[in-house]
């Protein structure tokens, strides 16, 4: 009987040993773990669970037979990440680089359908060649099942994909499917033809780094929802973000102890909206300074910047957060803002969390390159999002409320439930100077006209209170109370109850 | 006694000085200009006058703003406060004319002691040793060289109006006396719309005290000791104290016998401060007098237990003084530290901004010591390029000059403030300098001791333990947190983990919980590597900006903020990033390969946001290493950029008149 139990520890030791330690040593000299190592940083300590450990390739062509490594190329299974389930794959680079299999294929697709079945959130770890070439159309076989599973998880369970090492061709579906995408830099980089392809096509010479880096997917391509350092760095990242979702579409808010008063009122917010209407400020400080101890988990930083979208929690429990940014561009609302906010409206109202929006948007932007871009329908997506979510929804106003764009972002008439504005608030169909020259054109050229008509607009329709007396902003409120505004309002929600008619599903604008 | 009156002034000294006048039962007026129409100054008085646009140039140097402000208001008489019009002669004269009661001295004294140049005749006819200098206007930059050549070098170049260090140069020798003269000719020229130049005798090794002295309208002239202000950067005093550790009573008693006689002299009425130039040899010579409220009177204050400010105001009401010089009586000792929004690791260039955070540490008793801390701003407040970057002068008195010290050091450690860069770090790192805790001072103190400018010192053993043994006792408090977090499988063991890496910015060191209840109040006993245990207790709450506790017996404030998987500790001038991980977790994180900043070496980047006053390079042009290539002003100081090595100009991205941002790239090199 012994003599069983160690053949046991024997295959298990080979099977963690993936590739042979010449690979892993090298894997280590590139900065990059391997998939156990990446597996053991992300999960709490020993709660791993590995199932298909033994399983091998089937493959007979061009002398695969000769070369089987128990795992194939992915190690997966489920583990805790603070207690709380999660299922877990990643790519081991050190075995047949990590491509794919269709043994391979089968592992990936048995722990989606346990964690689907289970209802817990699935990540998996990118660092592979794409498809084992030599077993040809049962390599792409096993992309299409996966991606199915994909597409079923998709609203059920979070679904996190992190890219640590090249992802490319059929590689890059899976992930492009799921909920997030992080990479990290320099080491990472993911794209459907690599730089060699794109040679031979288009002749333009390009390095992997320029074609689908970090830098590339984060700031400009918006494939990626952040970026990280080092492996490590964005290990401990995906916990720290695992803490904030709920495991499925059923479950509740995960809650945490709050150590933060909701009741202090913030005197600083009193002084954040500038006196000069043109001047910016930093609306990440009011995001801070609302949810619990400035814990704000931002999701695509670096793209479309005028829009700030992102998770934190208020009293213990997540709140999505969304938000213009006067900083950049004045926050005004264009093609790649409107598709990254609709993206994440859409998820927190997938997994039940409510979303909290601040206002300052001077409206959509104007332009040839918007219009050719396909605004229309891209700023459609964000104003279908917002209508169709059924999550609780807090708007707070804090300046300009323009136009179609006043509408779009949570606004009363798609079912804001509480919709706040701060006595700085600004709501009306246009700034002061443009409405005066349509209203008023025919005195355009009496400069002391202009002026006293536009003192009259300013006063009459650039403050909340016209809005106000519609109904269209519930109430006024001090800026230094936002955070117990929006506390309060949260907890009353709690119970919202609230069903879209009975649909196969919406046609968005896509 | 008045019964209104208006503070032509702005940030910290404006809220100085309606504190006492609120606390004597007189309303007061404040003015602003459009950058402070949400400033404290205008919130704390009593009725608040718009003056015009954000330059000082255009508002709080307007008289005509000021006596309009004063007729609106009803106001009776003007605290000018210091800067601005506090040492305009010409403003007291048209307030005079206008019935309004000029709080400080009579023009005819403001314009004696305004000129540095007649100032120093007057005072060496009243008998006060003065620096030998040219006393006379100086024609060209070939005139000042000559000048400079008869005094002998080293000398000093100043603007005849200035102060605060703007327009003041130091030569070593001729081409640094023509360069100086003409670049403190043009800063005079727009600082002060004065352009006259003088040159005196540049004193090595000097200490810089000054004495304050105090006058009524009716002949009545003392003085109420000493103020040491040598910690000077770029002749901007930095810290001030008093006494001043150096002087003994005869130095003090001759010092306060001159300026008395100076002030006489130019029948001074009111507050004002005669500035000495002190060698090693306790040698004093006149400096200048400044006619109005130093900023630093906080010091005296403390230690003489008489409120300036109220003193200015009855002296200014034809009130006789109250008490005489016998009852002037120096107890204890005094500390002031500016706190200015500057990067100190990037030279002290400017740094403006909101102040996300501004949390000052509790005023009034701390022990034995007292804390005061003079502010204009609060939290939300903007630092903006228009102004004087100072945020705020902290005060501690003690009886004795360590207990002073150490108050300041756990004071400055639970100051904080987010959102801009501040000093607050090299002050605290200067609060434990063995050099200013001894008292051997001198005017070029900073630069002597910080040469290369403030580089944050790396933690020693000592403090490692306090910001590993905080690091860990907040990540304990997270984990302890999250393990109670709702959804989990099963409820947590309870169990805790004993071994832990903290990852103090590049050093890992291994730390294990020897005993411990992770809880608020938490208490635990920890082992850093095989020292012994160090207890460690504290009632800190997660979010709170200060980690208050005790660490192995001995109470620490240590700041916490929260960067990428971690916290950044700092405490007593140090800070490191730090991470606390498991064993496993940091074996892999070793693995990880160090990121290099990227190459800015072949970039000229604009060090502070600024204007861009001239280029002094074109494309293709060959530079040599300390050849000027730009020259940005910001806050009022032109700042020159000089080329760190040869090289060629290989592209020029700015152009006079452009407005930068901190790091924009000015020119890049081949």
């Amino acid at each position: 009987m012994k003599e069983v139990l160690l053949e046991l520890e024997r295959r298990r030791a080979a099977a963690r040993e993936g590739g042979g330690q010449r690979r892993i040593d090298a894997q280590h000299a590139k900065g990059k773990l391997t998939a156990r190592e990446r597996i053991e940083a992300f999960l709490d300590e020993g709660s791993f669970e590995e199932f298909d450990m033994f399983v091998e390739h089937r493959s007979t062509d061009f002398g695969m037979e000769k070369s089987r490594i128990s795992g194939d190329g992915v190690v997966t299974g489920w583990g805790t990440v603070n207690g709380r389930t999660v299922f877990v794959f990643a790519k081991d680079f050190t075995v047949f680089g990590g491509s794919l299999s269709e043994a391979h294929a089968e592992k990936v697709v048995k722990v989606q359908e346990m964690a689907l079945k289970n209802r817990a959130p699935i990540i998996g770890f990118y660092d592979a060649g794409g498809a084992r070439i030599q077993e040809g159309v049962a390599a792409l076989g096993g992309y299409a099942e996966i991606f199915q599973r994909n597409v079923l998880a998709s609203g059920v369970i979070p679904q996190i994909s992190v890219i640590m090492g090249p992802c490319a061709g059929g590689d890059v579906y899976s992930p492009a499917m799921t909920d997030f995408i992080f990479m990290v830099r320099d080491t990472s980089y993911m794209f459907v033809t690599g730089p060699d392809v794109v040679k031979t096509v288009t002749n333009e010479t390009v390095t992997a780094e320029e074609l689908g880096g970090a830098s590339v997917h984060t700031v400009k391509s918006s494939i990626a929802d952040g970026a990280y350092d080092n492996d490590v760095e964005a290990l401990l990242q995906m916990r720290r973000l695992i803490d904030f979702l709920p495991t499925s579409n059923t479950a509740d808010l995960p809650e945490v102890e709050c150590f933060q008063s909701v009741t202090e009122a913030d005197h600083s917010l009193d002084r954040l909206v500038p006196d000069n209407a043109n001047k910016p400020y930093d609306i990440r400080e009011l995001i801070l300074k609302t949810c619990d101890e400035a814990d704000f988990f931002e999701i695509q930083a670096s793209f479309a910047k005028n829009i700030v979208t992102g998770f934190g929690r208020v009293e213990g429990r997540t709140v999505g957060f969304v938000a213009n940014q006067p900083m950049v561009l004045a926050g005004v609302l264009d093609s790649d803002a409107s598709r990254k906010a609709a993206r994440f409206v859409r998820f927190c109202d997938c997994f039940n969390i409510p979303i909290v929006t601040f206002v300052d948007v001077p409206g959509f932007l104007p332009g040839t390159a918007q219009e050719y871009g396909g605004l229309i329908k891209h700023g459609a997506k964000l104003l279908f999002a917002y209508a169709e979510a059924t999550v609780p929804k807090i708007t707070v106003i804090t300046r300009k409320a323009f136009g179609g764009a006043y509408d779009v972002m949570a606004s009363k008439h798609l079912r804001g439930d509480i919709n706040y504005a701060w006595p700085s608030a600004q709501i009306a169909v246009m700034g002061a100077k443009g409405a005066v020259e349509i209203i008023f054109r025919k005195d355009i050229d009496d400069p002391e006209k202009i002026a006293a008509h536009t003192k009259m607009y300013e006063d009459r329709f650039l403050s909340p209170f016209v809005a106000a007396e519609r109904g269209y902003v519930d109430e006024v409120i001090m800026p230094h109370s936002t955070r117990q505004r929006i506390a309060r309002a949260l907890r009353m929600l709690r119970n919202k109850d609230l069903q879209n008619p009975w649909k196969k599903h919406d046609n968005i604008p896509l | 006694m008045f019964k209104k009156i208006l503070v032509a002034n702005r940030g910290e000294i404006a809220c100085r000085v309606m504190k006492t006048a609120r606390r004597m039962g007189i309303a007061t007026v404040a003015v602003y200009s459009d950058a402070d129409a949400d400033a404290v100054h205008v919130d704390m008085a009593d009725e608040a006058v718009h003056i015009g646009p954000p330059a000082a140039s255009q508002s709080y140097l307007v008289a005509d703003r000021i006596i309009a402000a004063c007729k609106e208001t009803g106001a009776e008489a003007v605290h000018p406060g210091y800067g601005f019009l506090s040492e305009n002669a010409g403003f007291c004269e048209r307030l005079e004319a206008e019935g309004i009661v000029f709080i400080g001295p009579k023009p005819k004294a403001i314009k004696a002691m305004g000129d540095k140049i007649t100032s120093k005749k007057i005072a060496a006819e009243a008998g006060v040793s003065t620096v030998p200098g040219f006393m006379g206007l100086i024609d060209d930059a070939e005139h000042a060289v000559r000048i400079a050549g008869e005094i002998g070098y080293p000398v000093m170049i100043k603007a005849s109006a200035g102060g605060g260090g703007k327009g003041m140069r130091i030569a070593w020798n001729d081409d640094e006396a023509r360069e100086g003269f003409e670049r403190s000719k043009s800063e005079a020229a727009s600082s002060f719309g004065d352009d006259r130049i003088f040159i005196e005798k540049f004193i090595e090794e000097p200490r810089h005290i000054e004495i304050q002295v105090l006058a009524d309208a009716h002949g009545a002239c003392l003085h109420l000791g000493e103020r040491e202000c040598s910690i000077q950067r770029r002749n901007q005093k930095v810290v001030e104290e008093a006494p001043s550790p150096f002087l003994d009573a005869e130095t003090r008693a001759a010092m306060g016998a001159q300026s008395v006689a100076l002030a006489k002299a130019v029948d001074y009425q009111s507050a004002g401060t005669v500035e000495f130039i002190v060698d090693k040899n306790r040698n004093f010579y006149f400096l200048e007098m400044n006619t109005r409220l130093q900023v630093e009177h906080p010091v005296t204050e403390l230690v003489t237990g008489i409120d300036l400010v109220e003193q200015m105001l009855r002296v200014a009401a034809g009130e006789p003084l109250s008490f005489g010089q016998a009852d002037v009586k120096l107890n204890g000792w005094a500390i002031e530290s500016r706190i200015y929004a500057e990067d100190p690791v990037r030279n002290f260039l400017p740094s403006i901004g909101r102040l996300t955070r501004y949390r000052p540490p509790q005023e009034g008793r701390l022990g034995d010591a007292v804390l005061r801390n003079d502010t204009g701003v609060a939290e939300g407040s903007e630092i903006s390029m228009f102004y004087d970057p100072m945020i705020a002068k902290l005060c501690t008195w003690a009886p004795e000059r360590l207990d002073a010290i150490n108050a300041m050091s756990e004071a400055l450690d639970r100051f904080v403030i987010d959102g801009i860069e501040h000093n607050i770090p090299f002050l605290a790192a200067l609060m434990s300098h063995p050099r200013w805790r001894e008292g051997r001072l001198s005017t070029g103190f900073i630069a002597e001791e910080f040469p290369d400018g403030f580089a944050p010192p790396s933690p020693m053993a000592g403090e490692r333990t306090v910001l590993a043994a905080v690091a860990l006792a907040v990540e304990l408090l997270r984990r302890d947190r999250l393990d109670r977090l709702t959804g989990r499988l099963a409820p947590h063991s309870g169990e805790l983990k004993r071994d832990w890496v903290v990852r103090l910015d590049d050093d890992y060191l291994s730390v294990s919980l020897v005993e411990g209840m992770i809880s608020i109040p938490l208490e635990m006993d920890i082992r850093i590597g095989d020292a012994d245990p160090v207890t460690v207790r504290s009632s800190w709450r997660p979010g709170e900006p200060v980690w208050e506790g005790d660490v192995n017996g001995r109470t620490v404030a240590v700041q916490v903020r929260q960067i990428l998987n971690g916290v950044q500790v700092a405490w007593q001038g140090v800070a490191a990033n730090a991470r606390v991980m498991l064993p496993r977790i940091a074996e892999l994180d070793r693995l990880m390969p160090v990121r290099e900043a990227p190459d800015t070496s072949k970039m000229l980047l604009c060090p502070m946001p600024g204007l861009v006053v001239s280029i002094a390079v074109t494309t293709g042009q060959e530079v040599k290493a300390g050849e000027i290539l730009a020259v940005v002003e910001a806050m009022k100081m032109e700042n020159v950029l000089r080329a760190e090595r040869d090289g060629m100009v290989a592209k020029i991205n700015a152009a006079p008149g452009d407005s930068l941002a901190v790091d924009a790239v000015i020119m890049e090199f081949e």
